[in-house]
């Protein structure tokens, strides 16, 4: 009996240790994201008010605002997406619901993985010559969405593939059992069941095409530029481009630091922002079913 | 009362891949009769019901030998459309699959990938399938809200109510009941009778009892091969064979 309950005992002290490593873990990513917040913000608000969110910079970018880096950055982010999620979609349709096992789906997994794994300045060397060079687009927003649209399209697939696979093959069944053809049963069942999921891979891609540097700096962003882009041609302003000008190549680094931090600051709110959009979005998706 | 052939089937085989799940299968099935498939898991009476609305077309090394008559037209005939069998060859499922969507919605689906538009027909329709189907007071005054939130028997129900706006010739059921408690299960056999006036309807089951009561013919199937088919009342009294007698005893499988 007694050897019985330090057993049990044992078990339970096991139990508890174990659970705790696991708690730990978890808090360990909380406090990661803490303390670069309260990094960001301790160094960088002083930075922020209304001329820094309204104005373009002035005295060699040691005065005024980064109104032209959060437009850029709004523009190419949407622009990447506009780019990434239908083909993503589209290719992730083709390769869960269309695509018959074999050879040549294995090697478009193969290679879809691949370019998950490419380094993005790899992609920015790829934008230059392909989308402003070849295609001639110029160093543009159109040429920049375009780089980052790529970027971002093996997150999306995957995203959505996982999310198609997670729709029960039961609901084909019935959609198919009812004459519906093949086509009907993935627009009207399949697709509608698998969108919060897709979403989500849409708010990774987004988050991760927003705070991308080496992409855009070949394809899309200028040191300075004070106006707003008028078109796709222009080119503009991105916010990590602009931390990374300012504290590299400036001729102030020091005297700008709580300008870096102060647009580190915004970027993060703005990738916080899409990504809570994006998650209200999906929340009232799912309550509709 | 005389019943007309609505379904033949004729030397059927079926493989997954090599595997042979259906042997020389042949099989006759009447019109506004409830024909019940029975026998242990695996004896193919499932891939059998699947082969009657070709939803094994789904299974990529599935493979069909021999035929399939629906009013003598063979299912599997190159130019017969696929999406128009399971129009006319409607099927309720083992486990209650609603879509997420309203219970409006659910009904109204099969109407609408048929291409009918017409809204008030629609609705008529779908107010008459859940009459039939037996819940239209369950549901009739939460029409528009989520059909997930049914208990399991209502979802079933709801089911058959979705197959059967379309207005299908011919319903297969695949253990219909088999994930309900008695009260719902009680309610689907006491619909099922009420809907063989309209339908020629194809059950299969693992409740000896439940094909008993729902049905007028039963077929027995083990390994592959259909046993013996016989009216309902003769098999489960009189069974012809030893190995059919000793399955509905209970004595094996």
């Amino acid at each position: 009996m007694n050897k019985s309950s330090s057993l049990l005992r044992r078990r339970k002290l096991i139990q508890i240790a174990i659970f705790g490593l696991f708690r730990l873990s978890a808090a360990i990513n909380g406090i990661a994201l803490l303390v670069v917040v309260y990094f960001l913000v301790a160094r960088g608000w002083r930075a922020i008010n209304w001329t820094f969110l309204t104005q373009p910079p002035r005295e060699a970018m040691t005065e005024g605002g980064i109104l032209p880096c959060i437009v850029g950055t709004l523009c190419l982010s949407l622009g990447a997406i506009l780019v990434a999620l239908p083909i993503g979609v589209a290719s992730a349709i083709y390769l869960n619901e269309y695509a018959r096992p074999g050879r040549l789906l294995r090697a478009i997994r193969i290679g879809i993985n691949n370019l998950a794994g490419v380094p993005s300045v790899v992609f920015g060397l790829f934008g230059l010559a392909f989308f402003v060079v070849w295609l001639k687009m110029g160093v543009s927003i159109l040429a920049g969405s375009l780089t980052l649209g790529v970027l971002t399209l093996p997150v999306i697939i995957g995203a959505s593939e996982e999310a198609l696979r997670s729709v029960p093959d039961t609901y084909r069944e019935a959609s198919l059992g009812l004459g519906a053809t093949k086509w009907q049963t993935i627009y009207k069942v399949v697709l509608p069941a698998a969108l919060p999921g897709i979403l989500t891979g849409a708010i990774l891609g987004v988050s991760r095409a927003a705070g991308e540097t080496a992409p855009i700096m070949f394809t899309a962003a200028v040191f300075y530029t004070p106006s707003l882009p008028t078109s796709v041609f222009d080119e503009i302003m991105a916010l990590p481009y602009h931390i990374y000008v300012l504290a590299t190549a400036g001729t102030e680094i020091e005297a700008t630091r709580h300008l870096q931090y102060g647009t580190a600051l915004v970027l993060i709110v703005l990738v916080f922002g899409l990504n809570l959009i994006a998650i209200i979005y999906r929340a009232r998706l799912q309550r509709r079913m | 009362m005389e019943h007309s052939l609505k379904i033949k089937i004729k030397n059927l085989d079926f493989y997954y891949g090599d595997f042979k799940a259906l042997h020389d299968i042949s099989l006759d099935i009447y019109a506004n009769q409830v024909t019940a498939f029975i026998g242990p898991s695996g004896c193919g009476k499932s891939t059998l019901l699947r082969c009657l609305n070709r939803m094994n077309d789904l299974i990529p090394i599935s493979r069909v030998e021999g035929q399939i008559l629906l009013d003598n037209k063979n299912v599997n005939d190159p130019n017969v459309d696929v999406v128009t069998l399971r129009r006319n060859v409607g099927m309720v499922f083992q486990k209650p699959n609603p879509f997420p969507k309203t219970i409006f919605e659910n009904v109204a689906y099969g109407l609408k990938v048929n291409g009918i538009k017409d809204k008030a027909y629609i609705a008529s329709q779908v107010e008459k399938s859940l009459i039939q189907a037996a819940i239209w007071d369950e549901v009739k005054d939460r029409i528009n809200d989520s059909a997930l939130g049914l208990s399991g028997g209502q979802q079933q129900r709801l089911c058959i109510a979705r197959a059967l706006a379309i207005e299908p010739e011919v319903v297969l059921m695949d253990e219909p009941a088999s994930a309900l408690d008695p009260i719902a299960t009680q309610k689907i056999e006491e619909l099922i009778h009420q809907l063989k006036k309209s339908y020629t309807i194809i059950i299969v089951t693992h409740n000896m009892q439940q094909a008993a009561r729902v049905s007028d013919v039963t077929a027995f199937f083990y390994l592959g091969k259909l046993i013996e088919k016989d009216d309902t009342e003769t098999l489960f009294t009189k069974p012809k064979l030893q190995q059919t007698e000793d399955y509905i005893t209970g004595r094996f499988g």
